[in-house]
């Protein structure tokens, strides 16, 4: 019988990390996403399972801690929030470049620059689009809830591991904060040398044996052809990636005329707009993007065939939109994509969600679809 | 049964503890809960709200605008959420920290002197407890014993002895608190 409780978003992360069997910890405190280390120091990991957690002196160290730990095959993770997750771009990159998997989770806050401590999805470009520099993609997920914060940890560890790649959990304060009943995994002991081994031996740093080659884990590749080579392999995976591992959630779809597009916190509040809008006739369901990329493109180009519109609801000023009308374009359909978003560390309330889908199709609410524009 | 309720007040007023222990009470109830705290930087003696959702279905949005129930204990707090509550929702306050009584005439309105009657009990530290219970009488979403069982899940074990206390100051809450408007 597993163990439900009443736990932050923040706090779950911390015990997933424990409990899905993580070698090390390495991170930096910012709110609002301190309760992370906080609850492993108190936890004292290193004492039950062996787990590292280290506060290291920035988040430049931090994520080199994590680069040299995911290079000997280890279970590496670290978080923080914006600002911090944009002094680890570098790094991140380094890890992207060198086929490291390893665990990032940035619990947004409002941007740009040092911002508000006060929940945001602004970062959404900075993950999916890759972030630091070089043709690169994380994995990304977007849970939205206490529960998915818990189950995305192990999530996030078998696909960084399965592509070797770096997952991110990209969530914010608002589900960093908020106490939910969250049912705790089972523990999985950590890996053993020998099952690191056997596993990861063919690239981890694990001691070279007299039967192999040396491992050399490094994103530095002096030759063009041979790094063109690497770039076209990255790509290969990434393309894998959307074939395989793309999740969404679909509510109230099937019927529905407008759809709204929502991830993490803002698909939370879309789930009330879509009650709302309905019982006032509005036929309006909801698509929540749970990997960000992967982006769920595909579902989205069959939803374009048939309905009026999309609204991309967002804690930014906009970003996701961008990917949903590529989408539709890719679809060459004629439905209209909009967008309605709150920044700055405001969530925006279901019932605003409403109003703004109401005026920006006010159109297609009174005629229908214009053919043309 | 969806229940969305606010409780705003001081910070050091147990605000956010009382709510914490009305979540783990739904959990007790095999309830969906929420429980999402207003942050920023705040500090001892400034407002502190928490929304509180229990709901026997999968909770939505934890930003809710218009609630079921207020609990409110402060002016500050009625001065910014009295206009929040549902026309025909509930609004419990203690007229202690409230020098302007509410105004809405329609809404159901209740008080609760549980800052003199924490006081009488010999701590006032079981203010929020007293509120708690009047809430409970008013609104019985959540059982006594499942009330229990939620304390003990999360108060520290250090504190567990401090637990027949707060039963008791949710007695008298349940007791003592007085209907003002009904509608």
């Amino acid at each position: 019988m597993s163990e439900i409780k009443l736990m932050k978003g923040n706090e779950v992360l911390a015990e997933a990390a424990i409990r899905c069997g993580c070698d090390g910890y390495f991170g930096y405190p910012i709110t609002p996403q301190s309760e992370v280390m906080e609850t492993l120091m108190m936890r004292r990991p290193w004492e039950e399972t062996g787990m590292v957690v280290l506060q290291a002196e920035s988040e430049v160290a931090a994520i080199n801690m994590v680069y040299g730990a995911a290079g000997s095959g280890k279970k590496a993770m670290t978080s923080s929030s914006s600002p911090g997750i944009s002094l680890m771009a570098e790094g991140i990159s380094y890890l992207a470049g060198a086929e490291l998997p390893c665990l990032i989770v940035n619990v947004t806050r409002g941007g740009p620059g040092l911002g508000t401590i006060q929940p945001s999805q602004a970062d959404y470009f900075q993950a999916v689009k890759g972030g630091g520099h070089g043709d690169y993609k994380l994995i990304v997920l977007a849970p939205s809830s206490v529960q998915e914060m818990n189950d995305f940890v192990n999530l996030g560890f078998e696909l960084a591991f399965k592509y070797r790649n770096p997952a991110l959990i990209l969530t914010d304060g608002a589900l960093g904060q908020m106490m939910e009943k969250v049912e705790l995994a089972e523990f999985k002991p950590r890996w053993t040398s020998e099952e690191i081994n056997e596993n990861w031996g063919s690239w981890a740093t694990t001691g070279k044996p007299a039967s192999r080659k040396k491992n050399v884990v490094s994103s530095l590749v002096m030759g063009s052809e041979e790094m063109e080579a690497n770039n076209l392999r990255f790509q290969e995976k990434y393309r894998m990636m959307e074939e395989k591992e793309v999740r969404y959630e679909a509510f109230q779809c099937d019927d529905a005329e407008f759809v709204l597009v929502a991830f993490g916190t803002s698909s939370r509040v879309c789930q009330k707009s879509v009650q709302i809008a309905r019982a006032k006739g509005l036929k309006v369901g909801l698509l929540r993007p749970i990997t960000l990329f992967p982006f769920p493109k595909l579902v989205i180009k069959e939803l374009a065939r048939k309905v009026k519109g999309f609204m991309s609801v967002e804690m930014s000023a906009g970003q996701m939109v961008e990917d949903i009308k590529l989408s539709v374009y890719e679809a060459g359909s004629n439905a209209r994509v909009n967008y309605f978003g709150r920044m700055g560390g405001i969530i925006p309330s279901p019932e605003e969600v409403v109003e703004a889908l109401e005026e920006k199709f006010s159109w297609e609410i009174s005629y229908g679809v214009k053919r043309s524009y | 049964m969806t229940e969305e309720l606010i409780i705003a007040g001081f910070g050091g007023q147990g605000v956010l503890s009382m709510g914490k222990i009305l979540a783990y009470s739904g959990i007790m109830e095999n309830k969906e809960v929420t429980w999402f705290p207003s942050y920023g930087p705040e500090m001892r003696g400034g407002t502190a709200n928490v929304t509180v959702i229990l709901s026997d279905t999968r909770i939505s949005s934890p930003i809710v605008k218009h609630f079921d129930s207020a609990i409110i204990l402060n002016q500050q707090s009625m001065d910014k959420f009295e206009k929040s509550v549902k026309p025909g929702g509930i609004l419990l306050y203690d007229p202690n920290g409230v020098i302007h009584p509410p105004q809405r005439t329609d809404i159901n309105i209740y008080k609760v002197d549980a800052t003199v009657t924490a006081v009488e009990m010999g701590n006032p530290k079981v203010f929020n407890m007293i509120v708690f219970g009047s809430y409970l009488k008013i609104r019985p979403i959540v059982t006594l014993d499942n009330v229990e069982k939620g304390l003990q899940k999360s108060l520290p074990d250090r504190y567990h002895n401090t637990i027949p206390l707060n039963l008791d100051a949710i007695r008298k809450g349940q007791e003592i608190v007085e209907l003002v408007q009904e509608v």
